[in-house]
Formats: C-alpha cells, sequence, structure tokens
C-alpha cells in the first residue's frame, strides 16, 4: 500500500492535512474535507488506495454506521483495518479513510445507498454486505425501488460476494444478480415499503416460517417468510438466521449474540456482521467478543450527563429509523423527541406521518427541534400527550433528574452532540 | 348518511409514501372530534375497491408503482362506480395523475389514465420539489393552500375541470395553477400531507359527505400553517 505514485502519495498527503484542519477548526470529523481535496488532485485516488486490500462495502437505508463499526471491531482480530468511522460514506469519505490507515490489510466502507455503484466500480470491493432499504429523505426522491435496480446492474457479471438480508425483499431483488450470496435472515420491522413484489408488482404474501427461535414473538414468527403470488420470486433459503438474542450459523450452532448495543435492529446488524466475519476467515466463536466490545457508534447509543440527568442518544432518520428507537427507548422513562428539516434532514417533513407515535402514549413526551410545529400536529393527531420546548436545554430542565432517552433526526442529533462537544 | 364514515384509502401498498398515510390520520381525527365514528378500509391492490365508501384518498409514489395502480385501477371499475354514486377523492401526486387520461411513465412514454378528471400530464423538464404556496378558487371558500410538492409531472388541465387553486409559491400543474377539481373530486400534487397543512380541505371534503360542520379546537394545525407560510411568502 505504500507503492502508491508519487501524485496519488501527495494528493493523500494532503488531504490528510486538510483533515487535521477541519477537525482543529472544529469544523467537522474531518473526514470529507480530506477527501474531497484528494479527490481533486487524483480522480483514481480511490481506486489506487483501495487495491491490495480486503475490502468490505457496508450498504442499507439504515444500520450502516453501526454494520461498519462491527465488522470493523471484528475483523479487528486478523489485522489493522481501515474505516470511515464518521459516517463520511461518498467517496470523498472513503479516500480519507483508506488514506489515512495505507497498511491495514483490511478496509471496511460504509456506502451511501445511492454511491454504492460507483465506489464498487472503483474499488472492486469482494464483498458488499446489504441490510435493508426503504424510505429515507424523500424530496432527494431516492426511489428505493430504481436504487435496487441500480444495486442489481452494478453486482451482475462482477466477482463479488454479498452477504445479504433475505427478510427484507428489496434488498433480496438487489442482490441476487450477484454471482455469490449468503443470505442472513435478520428480520424485517419495517414492512410498509414491501408490500409488493419487485420482481413483477403483484402482491407478496407473508407466511408462517417457524424457525423455532427464541425472543421472537408469534406473530413475528408466523410471517417471517415471503413469497410472491404471482411469479416465482421468493425468500431464499438463509444459511445464517438470526432469532431474538440467537444467531444459527450454516452448520447449525447458536450463538447468543450478548452485545452492548440495544435493540433488534443491533442484533440484525451483528448478525450481518458475523457472516462476514466468518467470510473472511473468522468464525463467531472470535468474532463475537470483538461485535460486544461495541458500545456506541458515532454517539448514537451513548448516555450523556447534565445536572443529574442521564440522555441516552438515539438517532432516527426515517420512519424505519423511529421503529427501531422505539424499540430501544424505555416506556418508563420520560423522552426528548427533536426534529429538524435542513438539508440532509430532507427538507420534507411529511415522513412523520409515516411513523406510528401512539406507542409513546403513557410516558411525558418533550417535542423541540427546528420543525417541532410539524411533530406537535403529529402527536396531537395520534392522540399522543406532549410539552412544546423552544429549545432541547429547555426540554432537558423540565425534566426531574434521572433517566431520559432522546431520539432525534440527523441534524437535530449532531447538534445535540455539539452541545455536549462532540465528547459523545 | 349512514351512521359511520367510510373512509377508503385505496392501494397503501403501492401508492403511499411521502406521509399520504396522514391525509387519512387527519379525516378520522377531525371527523371523530365532532361525534362522527369512521371507518377505515386500506384496500390492497390485489382486492376490489369497495363501490360504497364515503371518500377516497389514493396517494404518490413512484413510477412503476404508479403504473401498476392505474392498471388495476381500470380494471377494477370500483373507484369510478363510487364516484358516480356521488362519493368525494382526494387524488394526491402521483395518485393525482392517474385521475386524468393520460400521464408520464418511466421513459416519459404516455400511459393512460383512468379518466375521472379531464387532465392530462407529461413528464416535466426539472424536478419540481419545495414547499409551495397557492390562492385556492374563491368558489370553494377555502384559505390559502400550503403544502410540499416533489413531482416531474406538468399537468395541462382540460375544460371539464377548475384549477384548485393559483400558485403563489411552488410549481404545482405548471402553468400558475395547482391541482384541479371537478365535482367532489379534488386532485393535487401536494404532500405535507395536503389535509394536515389544509385543514379547511378535510373539512370541506368531509361537509361533502355530512352537510355542515362545526368549528373544532384545532390550534396545532393553525400554528403548523402560520409558520409554513410565514416560511415562504413575503410578509
Ligand atoms: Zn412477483
Amino acid at each position: 500500500m505504500s507503492q502508491l505514485p508519487l501524485r496519488a502519495q501527495l494528493a493523500s498527503a494532503l488531504g490528510r492535512t486538510a483533515a487535521t484542519l477541519s477537525r482543529a477548526t472544529g469544523r467537522g470529523d474531518g473526514s470529507v474535507i480530506g477527501g474531497r481535496v484528494g479527490l481533486m488532485l487524483e480522480p483514481d485516488l480511490l481506486r489506487k488506495l483501495a487495491a491490495d486490500r480486503k475490502l468490505v462495502l457496508v450498504s442499507a437505508t439504515n444500520g450502516k454506521t453501526t454494520t461498519t463499526r462491527l465488522i470493523t471491531s471484528a475483523l479487528q482480530e486478523l489485522g489493522d483495518v481501515a474505516t470511515n468511522a464518521f459516517g463520511a460514506n461518498m467517496p470523498a469519505g472513503h479516500v480519507s479513510a483508506l488514506a489515512s490507515n495505507k497498511d491495514a490489510p483490511y478496509g471496511v466502507l460504509e456506502v451511501d445507498e445511492k454511491y454504492l455503484p460507483e465506489v464498487l466500480d472503483t474499488t472492486n470491493a469482494g464483498l458488499v454486505c446489504l441490510m435493508n432499504l426503504s424510505r429515507d429523505q424523500m424530496d432527494r426522491a431516492a426511489e428505493i425501488w430504481l436504487l435496487a435496480q441500480k444495486w442489481r446492474r452494478a453486482l451482475a457479471g462482477r466477482p463479488v460476494h454479498v452477504i445479504a438480508n433475505c427478510d427484507d425483499p428489496l434488498v433480496t431483488w438487489g442482490a441476487s444478480t450477484a454471482a455469490r450470496v449468503t443470505w442472513v435472515a435478520a428480520g424485517q420491522r419495517w414492512r410498509e415499503d414491501s408490500w409488493c413484489c419487485p420482481e413483477c408488482g403483484g402482491p407478496l404474501d407473508r407466511s408462517g416460517f417457524g424457525n423455532g427461535g427464541q425472543g421472537l414473538t408469534a406473530a413475528q414468527m408466523a410471517d417471517t417468510n415471503w413469497a410472491c403470488r404471482e411469479c416465482t420470486f421468493r425468500r431464499p433459503e438463509p444459511s445464517w438466521v438470526l432469532d431474538g438474542e440467537y444467531v444459527t450459523d450454516p452448520r447449525g450452532q447458536h450463538w447468543r449474540l450478548d452485545i452492548q448495543l440495544p435493540g433488534q435492529a443491533n442484533r440484525a446488524n451483528a448478525a450481518v456482521a458475523l457472516a462476514v466475519a466468518e467470510t473472511l476467515g473468522l468464525d463467531p466463536a472470535r468474532a463475537l467478543p470483538r461485535l460486544r466490545m461495541v458500545t456506541s457508534v458515532a454517539g448514537r447509543y451513548t448516555t450523556v450527563e447534565r445536572d443529574g440527568r442521564s440522555l441516552r442518544l438515539l438517532l432516527a432518520k426515517n420512519p424505519a429509523g423511529w421503529l427501531e428507537a422505539f424499540d430501544v427507548a424505555d416506556p418508563a422513562l420520560p423522552i426528548i423527541l427533536s426534529v429538524n428539516a435542513q438539508g440532509p434532514d430532507g427538507r420534507d417533513t411529511s415522513w412523520l406521518w409515516d411513523v406510528d407515535y401512539r406507542i409513546l402514549r403513557g410516558r411525558p413526551v418533550l417535542v423541540t427541534g427546528e420543525r417541532r410545529l410539524d411533530l406537535a400536529l403529529r402527536l396531537a393527531v395520534a392522540g399522543v400527550p406532549f410539552q412544546l420546548c423552544d429549545s432541547f436545554e429547555q426540554a432537558v430542565g423540565l425534566l426531574a433528574p434521572g433517566k431520559i432517552d432522546v431520539i432525534a433526526n440527523y441534524t437535530a442529533f449532531q447538534q445535540i452532540r455539539a452541545e455536549f462537544g462532540r465528547a459523545v | 348518511m349512514q351512521s359511520e364514515l367510510s373512509i377508503v384509502w385505496i392501494y397503501p401498498d403501492l401508492l403511499s409514501t411521502y406521509g399520504d398515510q396522514g391525509n387519512v390520520l387527519v379525516l378520522e381525527q377531525r371527523a371523530r372530534a365532532r361525534g362522527i365514528q369512521t371507518r377505515t378500509v386500506h384496500v390492497r391492490s390485489s382486492d376490489p375497491v369497495p363501490q360504497q365508501g364515503d371518500i377516497y384518498l389514493i396517494g404518490g409514489g413512484e413510477d412503476r408503482p404508479q403504473i401498476l395502480g392505474a392498471e388495476r385501477l381500470r380494471r377494477d371499475g370500483g373507484l369510478h362506480a363510487a364516484i358516480q354514486r356521488g362519493a368525494a377523492l382526494l387524488a394526491v401526486c402521483a395518485g393525482y395523475q392517474i385521475m386524468g387520461t393520460v400521464f408520464g411513465g418511466e421513459e416519459g412514454q404516455p400511459v393512460p389514465g383512468i379518466g375521472l378528471l379531464d387532465i392530462s400530464s407529461g413528464r416535466g423538464e426539472r424536478r419540481a420539489v419545495g414547499e409551495l404556496a397557492a390562492e385556492v378558487d374563491p368558489a370553494l371558500g377555502l384559505p390559502t393552500l400550503t403544502g410540499f410538492e416533489n413531482h416531474m409531472g406538468v399537468t395541462r388541465l382540460g375544460p371539464g375541470v377548475r384549477p384548485l387553486s393559483r400558485t403563489l409559491t411552488g410549481i404545482g400543474n405548471g402553468d400558475g395553477t395547482e391541482g384541479c377539481y371537478a365535482g367532489r373530486v379534488i386532485g393535487t400534487y401536494l404532500h405535507g400531507p395536503a389535509l394536515a397543512r389544509n385543514p379547511a380541505l378535510a373539512d370541506l371534503l368531509l361537509s361533502w359527505v355530512t352537510g355542515p360542520l362545526p368549528p373544532i379546537e384545532d390550534s396545532w394545525y393553525q400554528a403548523l400553517r402560520d409558520e409554513r407560510l410565514r416560511a415562504v411568502l413575503p410578509s
């Protein structure tokens, strides 16, 4: 890796300097700006930095950053790993990540769903990990069926091994043109975007699968399997199966996950990470202890302290993400919700109406963020009592000392993190 | 009117992106606040559209689901029968275009609509994305329309419909108007969702079925409307 051509070496060194400056001036994690400088100088830089490593690309609507972190943690058992740990998931961030760790034999890159074809083409990554696809930031017109179709085209005819969640029909369809796929039954909580067959548009039937698992409710057990009523498209047979706390590996051995990260969505991320690790020669017995070391990811799931209050920070960027956050939040605790609609959030707040907030009835709910009035009306229509707050600080002050859950969307989450000095 | 108000949500499995479910929830809430019981039917695209509903809703979606939705509605015929009986319909975005004679498909090719509104749509040059505000046809007696649009469509209105509104900001149909109506059928490009941002429009749909409605406490609706209109209109 140190044998980069001079121009590329210079470009990546300059990129690192810019990243250091960006961090030093407090303008960001530095990962994007460093990569941008590098890419301007050497468009082929990413290709060169990616060569000669075992590279894993991780993409999905939700859980990209966390899964990237889990896989990275596991692979560190095998050697040094270059990764974009700060969620800078476009090519500039990838250049920055790989340039800052040029000698690492492994690379794990979180990739924005829309950039996956381009990054796959540039890096020639040998492993791609795909977890879920659902509606997200709709004013940027991420039409997810089109996205899955682009994945299909990008994966076809390539010597790439895909690890994909077969419980998500759209992901299954997007992954199934790959030469080799390892299917993981990692579950699917949000189903509003997969009632129709991605292949023919016919209705998808859900039916009992009964993989005899612990931790699944009867209702979940009853409709894990899916098949199109009108064509042959159906759920492939999984090699790995997640059942509540347990993962079954291809040899039929059960593993209790027991990870620190909370919620079923993170157990799904961990199941996928185990499958990726095994593909690279690391069995669950060695990978699991590494997964259990991850306690928070870019501030998510972190607990911060202020004036006797312990605030647990949960990020939810889209309807599926809100369901995952509700799964983690403690019904016995008060909860602060913060919603913005800046560029990275999507400027359209309509998605609030796709989330069922009724689960919050009965706990103290405080509402803040730049688009708090949108959320206020949403909760009023859902019959969820709440209190409107002008600022996050005010919301915290209104609650008694003790534990508090916080759910925020992207820029609202970053604002809260910034208040705590990004120490989280 | 029968004892409970029947709301029919058409094809949420195909056409329900952009929070369109909100239109259903707002109708339910504003009926309930007046002591009117509601019953909502979610009609999957594999099922027949019931003909006895009071208010029908259809939402937005991607190109392919839009084409599938149009085909199935045409084959089914239930919505046509309901509208002929005098039922009300709110059609949003992709659903709005479907109600016309023709709309633009994935590659811009013309796709036949179901002909419940005298409109024809095609693909515009640029995507219309952002906040929209518009003055509603005075004949309907509604306050300024507010919402969020996100579409590639350009819609020409024929003589059989009237424009729902004239835009103050935003693109709408593409000719200075936004949406249209004919009888009890209303079409609009607005998400937001449309009825959450425009509770008077929700009440108009309800009153077509129930007759005049008493006012209700709806300060959260008004607070959001005021904020959104202030954000886009020069004061
Ligand atoms: Zn099919």
